[in-house]
This record gives structure tokens, sequence and C-alpha cells, in this order.
């Protein structure tokens, strides 16, 4: 599908091959939600790109990246209390930043409706944690509906939307990561266009907007009241289903993917055997009588679940109350806390569970641990090979690492040139994390965006000879990494921030950041890093291209002889985006001066690829070292890095 | 047609394993098929392992194929052959790979021993199945390695009723201009 941007705004209905995010998109436009924002994090980004393939002029709707999720979500809140139909996305952890807004939300009457999507992480692809969000829902008293599949996606975020304006309140939309990135042919309805309402609505008068002391009290009973209500709509909705199992002793109740992967495992099983399913869309407020409906004449019911047992509780609860004798299964061991529900795992599962089910056993052994192989976590694959039970000892782990001419890397190795044994450096969140991959090994602790600072301030208390460094990108200076460096200018921490300026919001897809000067919709101001850190306060910085490697060095020896807090900034423009768009606009007369390692110059004592590291550097025969013409990117970075003088850059090449 | 054909595709974070398991996807519609999948790419996976799944058949229900039983593995990377075919490759599976190399940092750093062809057929021969190999050296372009592979799956007849035609009407569903041209080229 070459124009993504026509398809979303089709009038007619049609069906296209799409991820989940693109349904999530689509069914935005067909519910004419009108203003949406985001904070860009996986694995919810490709929303945006979707929304992206609109141009501008034909959007129906206003879309930002704002600077952080608690940003977005307010952004979002304000429309809706406006009476503009709004939505918001972001990751899972991103709900954590938003949390301080997102638990008023159901206190509030808001006539546009608000959908708040979430992109849970349950097996921690690609986050910090896996945690599961259905826990805010509980602690918000909002309603959440959670997809399975890409067309189920596309109903509900419809669904969610439709229900969020009815009811005047929040929804949340709970994707995980493979619903989010999961590909499949969705049937879209028809979209009915309809002009834009610019009419403000918000009348303070008309419903309490502040929640103090005692007025919290009526507006708390009203959440309560609106939540009992969902569940009564929920009773009903045909996005929870039954499937009539052959076995009238069994049933399973199951939700989010954990239902495909279910359905999987069934499908081997002769009809007598299978237990009744009910498929749980409608994850809370729980549909109680549904619920009991469906286990009442059940000797034994198993619970599905990803992650926490939430329904497990809920459920075992409810039969407590009903009375009912029904035995519920729920997670029998603390490894099904832990990881996604892939079809492996909920095999082993049920086989552990349920062994008359005479499910065949796993293809290995070990295949119930296939959650962290199937997921391509950083070591997944490698993990996965080191558990196979023959032939070559094992295949080394490919974690992923800085590209082939990334600043970072400079930044990296001149940083650590300058740095003592016992010195303490501290991560923050984006590329420049993976430098505590070795061989840099190069931030040592990390908590969560913009924690940087405030952490390495803590470790530069009490520190007898040990100095602290910390690290920050400047899409997450904006972010989140402003306050500790107020506190740290305020409670005169000796602490050295680097910050890592590559110009773009490079891990989750290149956005665009406050330091840019583009937003989501054209130009905009541009906001320096410095201008930003003088106005709050700092007085020691320095700045430097993370290019000029002895400069940089240098710098850092100088900076921590110092007392207080100071600031480098180590500049270098992400060359994986710079080496795209430039190759985009050369087209065929596309040329890179690749370097390579000149034999006779060469004395082999492996600075460049085994200290410096690009991936470019291939090892070969009797310790001599290559440069691979399918890496090299022609930056030559490297080329200060080797003593002999031997790599070397000849004439221009096309690619 | 059967009614389930599992296939795993590895590579290395860059390599174009999207295009090529969105490329069997809309191949497998194109040839009336029902199919899904799943690309499971963690953080931007910069030059890192990545995967991506694709299950063919009226009977899928999750979009993730299950460690031991792929039908078909395909990886673009020599390393990544040998780990994905251990991990995944069903008995009597294939595994179709380019053996294009981009060395993992432990074989950069010395500490273990590239990858080699013996690893590769070994591994399709312990799972009693069989290694097509895909000369990286006869694609002009690295970065149609991905288009090799998806015409020799095509060419040999590697996924039941999936032909060069299909494969051709997906990938002018996905691209256009020159880039288009060159890759069908591939699939001629």
């Amino acid at each position: 599908m070459k124009e993504l941007g026509k398809a979303l705004l089709s009038e007619e209905p049609f069906s296209e091959i799409v991820i989940g995010d693109t349904a999530v998109a689509r069914a935005l436009v067909e519910a004419r939600v009108r203003v949406i924002s985001s904070y860009p994090g996986s694995p919810t980004p490709e929303i945006a790109e979707a929304l992206a393939a609109i141009p501008k002029e034909e959007r129906p709707f206003y879309f930002e990246f704002s600077v952080n999720e608690k940003v977005a979500l307010e952004l979002a809140f304000g429309a809706a209390i406006n009476g503009h139909a709004s939505a918001v996305f972001f990751k899972s952890v991103g709900l954590n930043v938003a949390a301080d807004s997102f638990v008023q939300l159901s206190l509030m009457d808001i006539p546009g409706g608000l959908v708040v999507i979430l992109g849970d992480d349950p097996g921690a692809n690609s986050s910090q944690n896996e945690q599961d969000n259905r826990h805010y829902a509980r602690l918000a008293y909002l309603p959440l509906l959670e997809p399975a599949t890409s067309q189920e996606a596309y109903v509900m975020t419809l669904e969610a939307a439709r229900l969020a304006r009815e009811r005047r309140t929040a929804v949340i939309l709970r994707l995980t990561t493979h619903v989010c990135h999961a590909k499949e042919k969705v049937s879209f309805g028809a979209y009915r266009p309809e002009p834009l309402d610019r009419t403000p609505r918000f009348d303070p008068a008309a419903s309490n907007y502040i929640p103090i002391a005692a007025t919290v009290f009526p507006l708390k009973r009203r959440a309560l009241e609106r939540l009992e209500a969902f569940r009564g709509d929920f009773e009903a909705s045909p996005l929870n289903r039954i499937l009539p199992g052959g076995d009238p002793r069994r049933g399973v109740i199951a939700a989010g993917t954990a239902r495909l992967s279910l359905l999987d495992a069934l499908e081997e099983l002769p009809p007598e055997r299978r237990p009744a399913v009910l498929e749980l869309a409608t994850v809370h407020p729980l549909p109680r009588r549904l619920v009991a409906r469906f286990l009442a004449g059940l000797t034994e019911a198993k619970i599905l679940e990803e992650l926490d047992p939430l329904l497990e509780e809920e459920i075992k609860a409810l039969a407590y109350d009903e009375g009912l004798a029904t035995k519920i299964l729920g997670k029998a061991d603390p490894e099904e806390l832990l990881g996604g529900y892939l079809p492996a795992k909920v095999r082993a599962i049920l086989a552990a569970a349920w062994p008359d089910l005479g499910l065949a056993p796993p293809a290995s052994a070990l295949a119930a641990r296939a959650a962290e192989a199937a997921a391509g976590a950083a070591t997944g694959t490698a993990a996965a090979a080191a558990r196979a039970p023959r032939g070559r000892e094992s295949v080394p782990a490919r974690p992923p690492q800085l590209c082939p001419g990334c600043g970072h890397r400079s930044a990296f190795h001149a940083v650590r040139k300058a740095l003592r044994e016992g010195d303490i450096t501290v991560a923050d969140i984006g590329c420049h994390t993976l430098g505590y991959l070795p061989p840099y090994r190069m931030g040592g602790v990390l908590l969560s965006m913009g924690h940087s600072t405030s952490t390495a301030s803590g470790l530069s208390i009490f520190r007898e000879g040990r100095r602290v460094v910390c690290f920050l990108g400047d899409s997450t200076f904006f972010h989140a990494g402003m306050p500790g460096i107020v506190n740290a200018v305020y409670n005169g921490h000796e602490v050295l921030l680097v910050v890592m300026e590559n110009g773009t919001t490079a891990m989750t897809g290149h956005q665009d950041h406050p330091g840019t000067g583009r937003s989501f919709n054209g130009p905009a101001p541009k906001l320096s890093v410095r201008a930003a850190l003088e106005g709050l306060g700092v007085k020691n910085i320095r700045e430097v291209d993370a290019y000029r490697q002895a400069e940089l060095t240098a710098l850092v020896r100088e900076a921590l002889a110092e007392p207080g807090f100071k600031v480098i900034i180590a500049r270098h423009p992400c060359m994986l985006k710079l080496t795209r768009e430039a190759r985009r606009r050369a087209g065929a007369a596309w040329k890179v001066r690749q370097v390579r390692v000149d034999p006779d110059t060469c004395v082999k004592n492996h600075e460049c690829i085994e200290r410096f590291a690009c991936p470019s550097f291939q090892a070969r025969e009797g310790g001599a070292v290559e440069v691979s013409r399918d890496l090299c990117i022609g930056d030559g970075s490297c080329r200060q890095t080797c003593p002999a003088g031997a790599l070397v850059q000849d004439k221009e090449e096309g690619r | 047609m059967t009614d389930r054909f599992d296939i795993y595709i590895a590579g290395v974070g860059g390599q174009g394993i999207g295009l090529l398991s969105e490329a069997l996807i809309r191949a497998a519609d194109a040839a009336g098929l029902t199919a899904r999948g799943c690309d499971t790419h963690g953080l931007a996976q910069r030059g890192g392992s990545v995967a991506s799944h694709v299950r063919i058949g009226s009977r899928c229900h999750s979009a993730l194929v299950s460690e031991g039983s792929a039908d078909l593995v395909v990886a673009l990377e020599i390393h990544e052959a040998v780990s994905a075919g251990r991990a995944y490759l069903k008995e009597g599976g294939t595994l179709v790979w380019c053996d294009a190399s981009w060395q993992p940092l432990a074989v950069r750093l010395g500490t273990e021993r590239p990858a080699e062809v013996s690893d590769v057929e070994e591994v399709a021969a312990l799972r009693r199945g069989r290694a097509v190999r895909v000369p990286a050296d006869a694609v002009p372009d690295p970065r149609m390695q991905n288009t090799a592979v998806l015409a020799a799956i095509c060419r040999e007849g590697l996924v039941p009723g999936l032909g060069l035609e299909h494969a051709r009407t997906a990938l002018t569903d996905l691209m256009s201009g020159p880039a288009l041209e060159a890759n069908l080229r591939l699939l001629a």
C-alpha cells in the first residue's frame, strides 16, 4: 500500500494489510477524533507515522508530539473539555510520567471524550520494565478495552471513542507490543467526514473542575457511578465472546494476545476435549454477570492473562461472592508473571494445568521459555541458540549497537579516556543507553527518562575519590531532564553531565523535538540546549563536536577537575538520519568515501575493532582487519583512533 | 495448501527483514491465502538481531511462530542463519539464507569464531531439513539482499502456493520508481 494517506481518508469501506498501529490511526479518523497528541515511544510511534502519511492540509485533526507524556495527556484533556473528541498515545512507562494528571481524569466531566492509548510491552521488548498498566485503570477508575489483533485494535478504538464521548470521560485502549506490530488484513468501515467544529465549549459553571478537599467527593462518587454504568455496558458488549467447548467441565477466561495463543493450542485438540472459552475484551470494569454465567456449571476455569494476576484475583473474589464451586486456576508459578504469553508459553501453561488435555509436548523441552527468544529481545536468539541441544556450541549474541558513524561512539571513546578506575557513569534513556554494552561500558545505572542528573547527584554525595559523570540525550533533556539539572545547580552537586546532542529523537524513529527547529507540523522555534542550561543557572558549560575526540577527552579532564555542577554538550547529528536523508536526495548519484585498512601501515593493535568498535570493522585471518563494504558510511570518525594511521579514505564510490 | 505454514525470518537491524516479511504476507494475500505476521524488533535494534514472523493459513491465530516449529526459516546473514535455524527450524523444514556476513561483536573482538557455511549446513542437517544458500555477491546492492532471498523462496517454491508473480505483485504494492524496477529485476 503505497498511498497510506489516501487510504486513511477513504470514505468507502476497504480492506488492507496493516499493523495494529495503522488500524488505530484509521479508526481515529473514522471516529472523527479532532485532537491527537503523543510522545514517541515503542510500540506506538507507528500510529504517528500513519497519521503523518496524511498531508497536513488534508488532516481532519490536529496532531502534535508534545515534549513528554504528561504534557501530551494534558493537551488532549484540555481539548476534550473544550468539547473536541481527543486521543493521546504513548508507551507503557509513559503513563508513569503522565500519571499525576491521568489519575484525575475520572473526576472530570469531559464532553469531547478522551481516548488514552497505551502501548504496553509484555516481554520488555523495548522498555525498561514490563509494567502492567491495567493496574492504572483500577487506580484511576477508568474503563479499559484490550484488543488482540489489528482488526480488533481498529474496532475497539472506534468503540473507545464512542464510549468516551457518550459518557463524557476518558477510556483506555490498552495495546501491547505484538498487537501494535501484528500485521493482517483489516476490514475498515466507511468514513463520513464532517466539517471541523471550532466552537470552544469549556464551561466551568456547568461542572466542577477544581477538585479540592471536600469537593473531591461528589466528583469521585460520579466517577464510581460512571464506572458501574460501564460495567453494565460491558455485560452485553459484543466485544466479549464465548466459544462453546466440548468438555462441559472446563473453561478458560483469556484476555489480550493470550487469547490467540490459546486458540492456537486448542486447534490441536479434538472437539470433545476443548474447554469453553470466554474471550474478554472489556477488561475493566469486569462484566461480573457475564463472567458468573460463564463460570456457572464449570468444575474448573483457567485464567490466561499476561503479566499480573488482576483478572484472576477479581474472578476468584467474584466466584466466592457468588457462591460458585468452580475452581479458579490462576498463575501457578512466578514465571507466569514474566514475559509475553506467546503460543509456546500458553501451551506449556495449559499442559501443566490440565495434563490430560494431551497437548503434544513442545518442540523443545524448554519451549515454555520461547517468550524471550520469540520476542527477539536483545539476547533472545542467542539465548534460544544456547538452549538448543546439539551442533555448534554457541552462536554469539547480537545486541543492538550504535550505528556506524554514530557520534555517541566517538563521545564514549573519548570520555572513557578521561576517566579513572572507579569513576561512576550514569546512563539515561536513548540510543546512548547502548553505551553500557561492551566494549564501552559507559553508563552503569538506568532508571527512567531524565533520571541521570539526579541519580548522579545522589551518587556524588559521600563518594571519596570516585567522580560522577552522567549522560543525557537532547530529546530527553526537554522531556524530563531539566528538573534534575535545576536541582543539581540549586543544591550544588558535583557532577559532570554530558549532553549527547544528536538533533533528533533517534531511538524511536527520528521524531523532532523542541531543539530541532521543526515539529510534526512544520518549522518551529528551535530551542537551544545551551541557552536552556544557561537559563537554568548552569555556569560551567563546554561544547564540542563529538567527532573531535581528543578535544572532548581534554574537556572532560578539565571539567572533572573543577568543583560543582558542570555540563559538556557533545554534539553530532544522528548519522543514520543524516545519511538516509542525503541518500534519498542524491538517489543514484549517492557516493561515499568508505574507509579501508591499509594493510601495509596496519600494526594490528586493534584499537579500531576492539575499542572504538564500529560494527563496520570485520575480523579476518591472522589478526587482519577489514572494513565492511555493506556497513561503512564513510564518516571517517574512526580514522583518528588508529595510532598507525592505517585507516584511509580513498576516492568517492557509488554504493 | 496446508492449513498452517510458519515462517521465521531473522536478520540484522538495517537489512530490511521488515520489507521481506511484508512482501511475503502480501504475496500470500495475492495468492489467495490468509496470512498474518509480526515484526519483533525491540528499540530501534540498530545493528542488533531482528526477527519477523509470518504465518500462512486459516488455522493460525497468533501472529507469532513458536520455537522448533517453522516450516521455513529465512536468514539474511550467516550468524543469524545458524542461531535462527537452531532455535526455530522444525523437523524437515527448510533454511534459506543469504551468505552475507556482518560479524557480531564477540567475533570482532576475537572471543568467538565466525560462523561458517558448514555451521549452517549442520543446523539444517540436524533438523533433517535442507539449506538453500543465496549468494550475497550476486546482488548488486546490499540493500536488495532481502529481495534476492524473496526471489529464491518463490523460485524454489519454498512456500506452497507462492510464485514469483505473487512476489512481484507484493513489491509493486510496496515500492515505486527506480527502486521498484531494480527489485523487480531480481524477481524476473
